[in-house]
């Protein structure tokens, strides 16, 4: 409670370097192995909306707890990861998943960086096949070429 | 030479949305909950925990669901807006009470001033993430089949509630 | 009241007109060839810094003396405040950060009037020329919008303190680092306006301009190095890049950069790639600005944003929109002078530097496209989403891998046709000993194998090895090493390190939360961590509660963290001060939680493997840079000659 009023706080008044202190996950971890994974996986991936730019795993406000206990409670029933993400973006929408989702809003986002490279290289080559036809010679003039 | 003119036309373009980016808040996230059934809840009365508060108790009627807390610093401001809102007695007001310490809950009411005609008092936080809410105050429309009509992030004012909530529901009506 | 608050508001109105003439005088000077006006030019510069420092000196004395006054010490100062952090204050907040950014502007375009002896006068005119114009464009909206020497009356009894996280000793250093880099990029923008506006580009343009970029790399290096390694001690979650909006902004003109250094090298040597370098200058600057215009508008959010005001963001997009916008179309009318006829073969250092540059433009692409894609979906109102750390650490090896791959084979190509006879069995040799090394530490010493991190150790064994096979055959030929055989090496080198770091920390962290109770012992990675109390202690303005943690392995003691949770009495905002045990080949880290009652504390505890190898690798690379330019061709009159031989794979 006391670090959901510091950020209203911070956030009313100062408005500055709009950071809470880390989180430390205070609740026992999962016996499974595997399902500890799942969850520490999951709570790296979900935006607490509070504290601006944290995971819920890195997150000391209380939302950021609730929505580890309300997850861990999830796991432990059985629900799928799919089924987790679904429970929190039908509440909170697609903001909480720092994985945005792919779906034509985001094509351009998930198909982009294939796209730049693809661009690149194809430019890159035909600057190369054009240069390659070209003579050999050097940017200055050869009398300036110390050739030692 | 064309080429050369597009790193230009490329800028161009981002100003324009950093223009139109300017006039946004990004901390505001609208509620995927808009025009789905508002959550079910049954939880304690604030102004009696004997009694639940439950929102089959407000079927049938439009209301609004403001959750607040005694540790929300902009609730307070909020308060005397939301009492007058009450005293239009246009629709009613179910107050949600999020995270909170009961003794200063029912403190904060008596002192300020109740304009709930009930108070669900939200201990654990378990509602508040069905309603999608992160930071108080926050408000929801509900119609009267318990569908959220609207919600508004952040401290009602006689403003924001003459402009974004009176349309809604006058246009329902 | 003392006085020098408004004498360091009036110098900073001073300065304002004197980088207009400075602007006017450069400009109009060089195109009409008046000489006294270009030499007036240079005056101007030496006293707009002048005045900037006297202004920067009043706002220090202000925090030195408490002058509460003043709004903005009243804000980011206390009494209770140590001396040596009120120096920092200055530049804790938005507008003395944005004093120092101009200071720091102020004492580049001094250096470009006192370095300038391989250009001819009417093109220094025009590089002061512009850099006044950015000056004064920077001053007034300090003047306009952010005016730190605003009075506070009745002044206050006490300050609000600066804020606890930026109490650090490494703020002191952080941000003058950063911003030494972020507006070092400022020359090499000028100097392609100067350049574009003159209409021609000749190999002694990129020999002069190749040092100015080459310092602004070292200081954004060490400045975003320095920036992370804060972030991981101080932030309290062990992490140590967030793909944090801010973080990007200062990521992507380092990309820029690098790619414009590498390019520079292309255009000296062989007269090539002119109006691409051009172009590379342009947006490293540029990407420098929308930095702080992402940062300082509030259009994003971040972790670290300063206080948004619309009406700063509308000066600072209008500032943009002037400098980039007049930039880009500068270059989409001119950049078709920019000509060369110069050809290389297909294999050859060009070549490689050609794709080191598409490669690396699209990662500072992907980044900004990642970074600005929220505002984007928003501002054509198809909701809200977020882009954070999954998706840019899986996208941004899209052009990294190859990029890695490519400079451990690239470091050795020669200009115009590379041979790799006399190399090949050495490059081959270091391919299968950074294997051998990769499976020896995937399978034997961490036993979890992971292919990304086999194929990244390999990557980053490979260039580190590779890095050395070119000084050591040199030194063994009984050549001499040239400061540019040995800066190439070192940065390369340094890359190698910074990627085993990165590759290790990423796959082998080991990080538990768990609750201790006094005496309880949890076992980590085959060390122990007992904790063996917890107790009240005090500070010059706070009040912490620190836990004592010994830690132990096979029974004997390794050594004792005292991880702090501090509150900050005037913010009273809880602050995470870690315990770390830093060593070279891992560091043993521990951060406390919350008091969860009858002595029991919430405790996070982590072991990362090689995390010191990425700030290590970081400094080797800007030693590198600092090398690069003692070369003395750099500091050679007008003509200069080549120093090394013409086969002599040389490049930063």
């Amino acid at each position: 409670m006391r670090s959901i009023i510091h950020v209203l706080i911070l956030s009313l008044v100062t408005g500055l370097w709009f950071v809470s202190a880390g989180a430390v996950d205070d609740a026992p971890p999962f016996e499974d192995a595997v399902l500890q994974a799942r969850y520490e996986k999951l709570t790296h991936q979900l935006r607490c909306l509070v504290c601006q730019n944290e995971t819920i795993a890195d997150s000391g406000a209380t939302l950021a707890a609730d929505l580890r206990r309300e997850l861990r409670k999830q796991l432990a029933v059985g629900q799928t990861d799919d089924q987790v993400i679904k429970f929190m973006t039908d509440r909170y929408g697609a903001f909480v998943l720092y994985k945005p989702p792919f779906e034509p809003r985001t094509w351009l986002l998930w198909l982009g960086p294939a796209l730049l490279l693809l661009i690149g290289v194809i430019v890159a080559f035909r600057i190369i096949v054009k240069r390659s036809r070209l003579a050999l010679k050097d940017a200055e003039s050869e009398s300036e070429r110390d050739q030692t | 030479m064309w080429k050369f003119l597009l790193p230009a036309t490329f800028f161009a373009v981002l100003v324009g949305f950093f223009f139109v980016g300017l006039s946004r808040d990004p901390s505001q996230v609208p509620s995927p909950l808009i025009g789905k059934p508002a959550p079910a809840y049954t939880l304690p009365k604030v102004e009696d925990p004997a009694q639940k508060v439950t929102n089959a108790d407000f079927s049938g009627k439009k209301h609004l669901v403001n959750v607040w807390a005694t540790w929300c610093v902009e609730c307070r401001k909020e308060h005397a807006v939301l009492l007058e809102i009450a005293r239009q007695n246009i629709v009613p007001i179910v107050g949600l009470d999020w995270k909170d310490d009961l003794a200063s809950a029912q403190q904060w009411l008596q002192q300020l001033g109740n304009p709930y005609v009930a108070t669900a008092f939200d201990e654990e936080g378990r509602v508040a993430i069905d309603f999608g809410v992160y930071g108080a105050p926050e408000t929801f429309l509900i119609d009267e089949q318990g569908k959220v009509l609207h919600k508004h992030i952040g401290s009602l004012s006689m403003e924001i509630w003459t402009n974004e909530f009176m349309p809604i529901i006058q246009g329902g009506k | 009241m003392n006085m020098s608050v408004e004498l360091g508001h009036f110098a900073l109105i001073l300065a304002f007109t004197l980088a207009l003439a400075q602007a006017f005088l450069g400009l109009v000077g060089s195109f009409t060839q008046r000489d006294h006006w270009m030499a007036a030019a240079r005056s101007a510069v030496a006293g707009q810094l002048v005045f900037i420092l006297f202004s920067f000196g009043c706002l220090t004395a202000a925090f030195l003396r408490n002058d509460f006054s003043v709004l903005y010490v009243a804000n980011n100062s206390n009494t209770q405040l140590p001396m040596f952090y009120r120096f920092a204050a200055v530049w804790g907040a938005h507008e003395g950060s944005l004093l120092l950014w101009l200071l720091i502007l102020g004492g580049w375009s001094a250096a470009v009037g006192v370095f300038n002896r391989a250009m001819s006068p009417v093109f220094t005119a025009k590089v002061l020329g512009i850099l006044g114009l950015i000056s004064a464009g920077f001053s007034l909206f300090i003047i306009t919008t952010s005016n730190p020497f605003e009075r506070l009356l009745p002044a206050a009894l006490q300050g609000a303190d600066l804020n606890p996280l930026l109490q650090d000793p490494a703020l002191v250093a952080h941000p003058p680092m950063l911003y030494t880099g972020y507006v070092g990029l400022a020359v090499p923008f000028a100097c392609a306006v100067a350049a574009l506006l003159e209409g021609k580009l000749d190999a002694a343009w990129a020999r002069w301009v190749r040092p100015w970029a080459t310092v602004s790399w070292l200081f954004l290096t060490l400045g975003i190095s320095l920036g992370s390694f804060w972030a991981y001690y101080e932030l309290g979650w062990g992490g140590w890049w967030f793909w944090d909006p801010v973080e990007n902004a200062s990521f992507m003109p380092w990309l820029m950069c690098t790619a414009l250094i590498h390019s520079l090298a292309v255009t000296e040597k062989r007269g090539l790639f002119k109006s691409w370098t051009v172009l590379l200058a342009i947006f490293g600057f540029s990407l420098s600005l929308l930095g702080t215009f992402l940062v300082r508008s509030g259009v994003l959010v971040s972790v670290h944003a300063f206080a948004s005001d619309p009406s700063r963001g509308l000066f600072i997009l209008a500032f943009l929109t002037i400098c980039i916008g007049g930039a880009l179309s500068l270059y989409g009318w001119r950049a078709n002078r920019l000509k060369s006829d110069a050809g290389f073969a297909v294999v050859s250092r060009e070549s490689f530097l050609l794709f080191n540059n598409v490669l690396l433009v699209v990662a500072a692409g992907l980044i900004l496209l990642g970074t600005l894609y929220p505002l984007f979906i928003d501002a054509l109102n198809l909701g809200k989403i977020s882009v954070g750390p999954p998706y840019f650490s899986v996208v941004f090896l899209i052009p990294m891998l190859p990029l890695v791959l490519l400079l451990a084979v690239g470091m050795h190509a020669g200009w115009k046709q590379a041979k790799f006879s006399h190399i090949k069995k050495s490059l081959l040799i270091a391919l299968v000993l950074a294997a051998i090394f990769s499976a020896v530490m995937t399978m034997l010493v961490f036993k979890r194998f992971s292919l990304l991190c086999f194929i990244g150790l390999i990557a980053g064994g490979w260039v580190l090895l590779s890095a050395i096979i070119e000084p050591i055959s040199r030194f063994r030929a009984g050549h001499s090493l040239s400061p540019g055989i040995v800066a190439m090496s070192l940065a390369h080198l340094g890359v190698g390190v910074f990627m085993l770091g990165v590759t290790t920390v990423s796959t082998y962290t080991i990080e538990k939360d768990m609750s201790l109770s006094n005496g309880q012992t949890a076992e980590i990675s085959g060390y122990q961590f007992t904790l063996i109390k917890t107790e009240q202690v005090t500070g010059p303005n706070y009040d912490a509660i620190q836990g004592t943690v010994k830690v132990t392995r096979d029974g004997k003691e390794v050594t004792v963290l005292y991880p702090q949770k501090r509150v900050y009495r005037v913010r009273t905002s809880p602050m995470t001060e870690a315990g770390i045990d830093a060593h070279w080949q891992r560091d043993l880290f521990v951060a406390l939680g919350d008091d969860l009652g009858n002595g029991v504390w919430s405790v996070r505890i982590q072991y990362k493997p090689l995390v010191r190898f990425i700030w290590l690798g970081t400094v080797i690379m800007a030693l590198g840079g600092l090398i690069g330019v003692t070369d003395r061709r750099y500091r050679a009159k007008v003509v200069a000659q080549p120093a090394e031989t013409v086969a002599a794979p040389v490049g930063v």
